[in-house]
């Protein structure tokens, strides 16, 4: 597929990590964001390919890995009302609550669907005006223009049985309170490709200055993602701290602006909870008053539970790039994707399940 | 999840104030909203997610930096295979 094969060619992957290997004359650290990157990484092994000198620690952002504990509890608890449809992406069905997961609500006999795109949860919607129907809203700035399209469209149909369990993440400021927290050790970042396609990259240049960081936007395929990182370490070998854009055919500076106004048109911002993290400020959205009809959480008497991981899970570590999936003891053993202790062994973009689709023979050996 | 694949649209029209095409991705053929590409007609590539386009590919920055790539894997021929070794 054009845009796709190019961008997976061997020899120019090779020629880039020659390339990375000639000029990292000093040890860095440097961390991809989006768990979409991390996935190419591992099923390519690009890390393999680079020199000594470069490590590659794997960030926060996976939207299914940070969405809270009690977000996929509260969703439960909807489901099995037998007035709800919950509708919701594909990966969320797996990932555990507190004492539970939707699949098994589902085998339970909850009506829980999954889908593509927030355009298929409006037509369940329409298609069943006698259910309420509730989509699982989740995801980065990549997503939220699409739901928020969701949100929109059912406001201005009056769709009175649509409204969405909203939690949503965003980029910056979570790369902040990474920067910001005296355990980190990455010296540059690749930003995620998709989520600055919809939101630019002008956010990104005071996380650069302030921390004295480069970063590059980069894309997805291996040669984007090595070239990123040739770029990346050019930079820190001249010592400078400048935001580059490697992923150009999809990115401009100042993003999607059609895109950011859906968004705002339907969303604020708001404090968000990461799941392992914490709260961190202003790092979620949430529906505006104008949309309260179809906001689940004003909807419905949900009860506020509160939550807390399983003590032998480090995924928090894990997300923050402080611990590898490897370092967990429970990793490939009490873990596995079948029997998740955390969300990051689920989402195929998760850093453990990630690791443990390309990677576990090579640790057991 | 935040994963878009390139696709070409073959057509586009205006829903009720929606705008939906036909968007080819290899041999597939599937639906999208191109609400968010205004500036995207047909034969053009968009980048697709979750149903939606969220960009036009920059056909001209693409074949760009494209060429510095390829120039690049044509000079890997002159060099050992799989020699990552800092030197």
């Amino acid at each position: 597929m054009k845009y796709l094969d190019e961008y997976r060619d061997g020899k120019i992957a090779r020629a880039l990590a020659a390339e990375i290997a000639a000029i990292a004359i000093r040890p860095w650290v440097l961390m991809e964001i989006c768990g979409g990157q991390t996935h190419t990484i591992m099923r390519y092994g690009l890390d393999e390919l680079l020199p000594r000198t470069v490590e590659l620690v794997h960030g926060p952002g996976c939207p299914v890995c940070v969405t809270p504990l009690e977000t996929v509890d509260r969703a439960i608890a909807l489901a099995l009302r037998p007035e709800v449809i919950l509708v919701s992406y594909g990966d969320m069905l797996r990932v555990p609550g507190s004492t539970s997961d939707l699949f098994r609500a589902k085998a339970q006999g909850a009506d829980v669907r999954i889908v593509y795109s927030p355009v298929e949860a409006l037509k369940t919607a329409k298609a069943n005006p006698d259910r309420k129907v509730v989509f699982l809203s989740i995801g980065f700035e990549t997503t939220a223009p699409a739901n928020a399209m969701a949100a929109y469209q059912a406001k201005r149909e009056d769709l009175k049985n649509f409204s969405m369990l909203v939690s949503h993440v965003l980029v910056p400021p979570a790369v902040r309170a990474l920067l910001a927290s005296p355990s980190n050790r990455v010296q540059g970042f690749i930003a995620p490709g998709h989520v600055c396609t919809v939101m630019g990259f002008e956010e990104y240049e005071s996380l650069a200055s302030d921390f004295s960081v480069p970063i590059v936007v980069g894309g997805f395929e291996p040669v984007d993602l090595l070239q990123a990182i040739l770029m990346l370490v050019r930079q820190l070998e001249n010592g400078e701290t400048r935001v580059e854009n490697q992923y150009v055919r999809s990115v401009s500076y100042e993003g999607n602006r059609p895109a950011q106004q859906i968004l705002k048109e339907v969303f604020e911002i708001a404090d968000q909870k990461w799941r392992g993290i914490g709260v961190i400020p202003g790092s979620g959205l949430r529906l505006r008053e104008e949309y309260a009809m179809h906001d689940a959480e004003k909807i419905f008497d949900l009860d506020l539970i509160s939550a807390d991981e399983p003590a032998e899970c480090i995924s928090a570590l894990v997300l923050q790039g402080v611990k590898k999936p490897v370092d967990c003891p429970a990793f490939a053993i009490h873990c596995t994707p079948e029997n998740p202790l955390g969300a990051p062994m689920v989402s195929a973009e998760g850093a453990c399940a990630a690791y443990y689709h390309y990677r576990r023979h090579a640790v057991a050996s | 999840m935040c994963l878009a694949i390139p696709g070409k649209i073959l057509s586009a029209e205006d829903n009720d104030g929606l705008r939906v095409g036909r968007v080819q991705f290899g041999g597939i053929v599937r639906s999208a909203r191109l609400d968010f590409v205004p500036e995207a007609a047909v034969g053009d590539y968009v980048m697709v997610h979750v149903g939606f386009a969220i960009s036009r590919v920059d056909e001209k920055e693409a074949e760009r930096t494209y060429g510095i790539l390829r120039e690049m894997g044509a000079l890997e021929t002159e060099l050992p295979p799989e020699d990552n070794e800092p030197v």
